[in-house]
């Protein structure tokens, strides 16, 4: 290495680096901006009544991609409510499945679990956190939506809805099981870690003032691993959110906003969230107008990943007067 | 041993907070330069025999961690209204003896005890063990407040005693009033009144320390086990301390662990010497001290070794 | 009790051993949380036994020798539709693209935000970006992408149309964006185990005369070489598992399909499959639909993610205290900036 001053060479090393960081920067500057620049036409065309329901979106967006605008309205016309509607069902369902699951998974992980469990458990649950979501996609569409469709649903039931949709196993269920099942070993794997992390010292003054072991977990290290939680929680939205390919796969594939007043029936209906749509319809984006309306979906995608970051940011300030860091 | 440091201490420690000055019965003020420098460090107040009351008795204790016996053949008497010093060399089994008395050592795998040890004449390991934990308390060597306000870590043992019932942790006026009691008790209330909902993190060392005492003093506990409480704190925080300690004696039987001779020398009414696993002697404070009947325990209080 | 040796063990010492806590004596309300624990423990145990042992036994069963060396082929009979050759080279140049830019990019840009960072305002605001990269959605990015690459001055990346618009679709397109997919979880690694050294290291190198780039170079980067490499596979993994971008941004043809004359650079700027791709189109979601084809390419996919996992653990499981969750924890965790935390 030749010998040059130090000095110098800091600074065109800081140079060097500081560009590479604006050039992210801008990058991601850039993204936002085209995202919504791209959006704007579909939005500008539609107000907000973009978000809410108005017929059948897939009816609505194959006018698009045919060129022939529906009878009586604009050929952008566009109502996002049941890909949204679809968002928010798998979304909540399989984050609140999964929270509740895996903080008891955590907690049995790193509490009661015998050594042997827990050594087999370890490795599985990071090869389970890795495997791609297509290959859940697959063990949904090939062995879950089946099973569902022949032992869950009955011909009744099929009858019942026949005249407005299908039912045939790929469907909410399916979708937000997957999903749950998809998400819940990374969460397990960051609260494990931060219930592992609780400092010993707490832990034993609580047992030391005769609280039982259950309660010094609840009140001690759940509370204390708490940031985490949040921040796991706050992952694994970002995660259902974003999902595209899996949920192409199990969630029926037609953009129906499943309705709760169906009863029990509602669970077997099919979903399509946003993210499996921009999948879905990513052949036409060369056509202006369904262009304009996939970068719309993608816009409320960028939206919502930013508030969510955000809402977990803002749950964990409380806490912050305690010292808990995570 | 500095001979130098503890008489200041004291006269700050008065000078400071005069409101918990000893009883009247103190046969001898804080450190007049008239008395030889023993008798000034000397604990202020003897216990009131009529006062003293048997409440733990440890008989041919012997404990292990796997199998390696680290106490061995111990017995000892743990009596309310007076306070019990635990001193010797680390490595001495001391804190064992101590964690033992609630059943603190079983959260290490392996423990294993012979030997009796009773609270109020029942054998412990027959007693449900929250229960016992409740009744024989234990404040560590670092303070350890929990993550909560100080409100919450007085009333956080205080909640457990009621069954719960929907909604808990409510704070009712009783529980409030309990955890008053508690932080008095703990001579702390005055200081932090005002800001009972603030974190409990944000106390200075000495306060968090005296925080964990109110919190184990919460639940009533008829025994309070002490594992080296000021090693962590500052000479002005250890005299308040120490202070609290000799006034608690009244009201509840307190086992001290020490590796410092001087605040055993201040504190204790009784003083058990231990090495390598062994009580090597037992004794009012003054024997063990001015007229110790083994030689190993000279050597450890005049410095030889420890 | 005499100063003497110790005292023998008690001939039969009346041992008394701590039982194993039981719940018995807890509140009603405890003890069901305390078995729900248990059941969830359970379950959990069953599930992940049960996908593990699905993938493995339906992939060995329709696994040949034969389907990786074979291309796959236009049909409708899975006898007659070949193997997944063709995309598991697309994997590995996939994987390879983006780790050539990831690896350097996110080791410096994590060296600029903990050892430099100024202005404090900008390393925030990169701070926030790469958080923003986390939390996007791939298919969002796949978009961007395609917009991106269909510029005219990019046309070099991918095929041009006779009219001169630009395909935007190929290996090129779709590693690079991989490659800012993948950048959090490098960023995340490196920063950690940056945070982790402690300052008398650079002390004792500041102390000898060298500048702070050499320190970095020669002193920093070394000691967390390990961390560095688990953000690699960490992002590798995530390389390989997204089909979004895929779908998108590699126009997912059958069989890797160059581009011009130039070797190389020709089917970089070509189009062609995955592994993920290729059990996406082969299930009953995609075109191909040939169930038994897609089992058996899920299972080399749960393979190569085995051996991350595996090369992972193999790096830092035997430094880290916390278990072998934390390496994915860590790199997790921090893909949220400092002021989050």
């Amino acid at each position: 290495m030749p010998r040059r001053s130090g000095r110098s060479e800091d600074q065109r090393t800081e140079r060097m680096l500081g560009a590479l960081a604006i050039a992210v920067l801008v990058l991601i500057g850039a993204m936002i901006v085209t995202v919504f620049v791209n959006a704007w036409p579909s939005f500008s065309s539609n107000g907000l009544s973009w978000f809410g329901p108005g017929g059948n979106v897939d009816t609505q967006l194959r006018a698009m991609q045919e060129s022939t605008p529906l009878p009586g309205h604009d050929i952008s016309y566009f109502r996002a409510w049941p890909l949204i509607w679809g968002t928010l069902l798998t979304t909540v369902f399989a984050v609140v499945l999964a929270l509740v699951v895996s903080i008891l998974a955590a907690v049995f992980l790193t509490e009661f679990a015998p050594a042997p469990v827990r050594r087999t458990l370890e490795p599985v649950i990071r090869l389970l956190a890795g495997v791609p979501s297509v290959v859940y996609g697959l063990i949904g569409i090939l062995a879950l939506a089946p099973l569902i469709n022949q032992h869950l649903i009955s011909n009744a039931r099929k009858q019942s809805v026949a005249y407005v949709v299908q039912l045939n196993g790929a469907d909410l269920t399916t979708a937000t099981v997957i999903l749950a099942v998809m998400i819940t070993p990374i969460m397990v794997a960051l609260i494990a870690g931060a219930l592992e992390s609780v400092p010993l010292p707490w832990r034993e003054g609580s047992v030391a003032l005769g609280v039982n072991r259950w309660r010094t977990i609840v009140r001690v290290s759940l509370r204390t691993a708490r940031p985490a939680i949040v921040a796991a929680t706050v992952l694994a939205t970002a995660r259902a959110l974003g999902e595209a390919i899996m949920l192409a796969m199990v969630s029926g594939g037609r953009g129906f906003a499943a309705n709760p007043l169906d009863g029990l029936t509602f669970l077997f209906e099919p979903v399509r969230p946003l993210a499996a749509t921009i999948v879905q319809q990513s052949e036409g984006l060369t056509i202006a107008p369904l262009a304009h309306t996939i970068y719309a979906m993608a816009a409320v995608l960028l939206v919502s990943a930013a508030l969510l970051s955000f809402a977990g940011w803002a749950a964990k300030q409380p806490l912050k007067q305690y010292g808990i860091r995570a | 041993m500095d001979p130098l440091m503890p008489p200041p201490v004291r006269r700050i420690a008065l000078d400071r907070e005069p409101h918990i000055a000893p009883p009247a019965t103190s046969p001898n003020g804080a450190g007049s330069g008239a008395v030889v420098p023993s008798e000034a460090h000397r604990r202020l107040t003897r216990p009131d025999p009529a006062t003293v009351r048997e409440r733990m008795r440890i008989e041919s204790v012997w404990l292990a961690y796997g199998e390696n016996w680290v106490v061995r053949d111990v017995t000892l008497p743990v009596r309310k209204g007076e306070v019990l010093a635990l001193i010797g060399a680390s490595g001495s089994g001391k804190t064992t003896l101590l964690r033992s008395l609630n059943r603190l050592t079983e959260i290490t795998a392996g423990a294993a005890r012979a030997g009796r040890i009773t609270l109020e004449g029942e054998e412990i390991h027959e007693l449900e063990v929250n229960d016992l934990r409740r009744r024989v308390s234990m404040v560590f060597q670092q303070p350890n407040p929990f993550p909560m306000s100080i409100y919450d870590n007085v009333a956080y043992a205080l909640a457990e005693q009621r069954p719960p019932r929907g909604r808990r942790r409510r704070r009712t006026a009783e529980l409030e009033q309990a955890a008053q009691e508690a932080l008095r008790r703990a001579g702390l209330y005055d200081e932090i009144a005002a800001d009972l909902d603030r974190s409990a993190l944000k106390l200075s060392g000495g306060q968090q320390q005296r925080l964990c005492i109110a919190r184990a003093l919460a639940a009533e506990p008829e025994v309070l086990l002490l594992d080296e409480p000021c090693s962590a704190l500052d000479p002005i925080s250890t005299a308040t301390i120490e202070e609290l300690i000799v006034r608690l004696r009244e009201s509840v039987a307190i086992v001290i662990v020490t590796h410092n001779l001087q605040q055993a020398f201040r504190v204790a009414d009784h003083v058990a010497f231990m090495h390598l696993g062994e009580l090597i002697e037992y004794g009012p404070s003054e024997q063990v001290f001015d007229r110790p009947s083994q030689q190993r325990t000279r050597d450890y209080i005049s410095g030889a070794f420890g | 009790m005499e100063a003497g040796g110790l005292v023998p063990a008690p001939a039969r010492p009346i041992i008394v051993r701590p039982r194993r806590q039981s719940s018995a004596s807890w509140p009603l309300i405890d003890r069901i949380g305390y078995w729900l624990c248990w059941a969830t423990g359970i379950a959990l145990c069953l599930i992940a036994l049960a996908i593990v042992v699905f993938m493995f036994v339906k992939g060995i069963a329709y696994l040949r020798p034969a389907l990786f060396v074979k291309s796959p082929a236009p049909s409708l009979q899975q006898s007659q539709s070949g193997g997944f050759l063709d995309p598991i080279v697309g994997t590995l140049i996939i994987t390879a693209i983006g780790t050539v830019i990831a690896a350097p990019a996110g080791v410096a840009l994590a060296v600029w935000i903990s050892e430099y960072g100024r202005p404090v305002s900008l390393a925030r605001a990169v701070e926030s970006a790469i958080d923003v990269i986390a939390g996007v959605p791939s298919v969002v990015l796949a978009i961007f992408g395609l917009l991106v690459f269909s510029e005219s001055f990019l046309g070099f990346l991918s095929q041009n149309a006779v009219n001169g618009s630009v395909y935007g679709r190929s290996f090129f397109a779709a590693g690079i964006v991989m490659a800012i997919l993948a950048l959090p979880l490098i960023v995340g690694s490196t920063r950690e185990a940056l945070a982790q050294v402690p300052d008398r290291v650079r002390e004792a190198s500041y102390a000898l005369g060298k500048s702070r780039a050499s320190t970095i170079r020669w002193v920093l980067l070394p000691s967390i070489r390990p961390q560095i490499a688990s953000g690699i596979a960490l992002g590798m993994g995530r390389i390989v598992g997204d089909t979004a971008i895929i779908t998108i941004l590699l126009g997912v043809t059958l069989t890797t399909e160059g581009v011009g004359s130039v070797p190389l650079i020709g089917t970089l700027r070509g189009t062609g499959s995955t592994l993920t791709s290729y059990v996406y189109n082969n299930s009953p979601a995609g075109e191909g639909n040939a169930p038994q084809k897609a089992y058996a390419a899920a299972f080399v996919l749960l393979m190569v993610v085995l051996a991350l996992n595996a090369l992972v653990t193999r790096l830092t499981g035997g430094r880290e205290r916390g278990g072998r969750l934390s390496a994915l924890r860590r790199a997790l965790a921090s893909r949220r900036p400092e002021w989050t935390r």
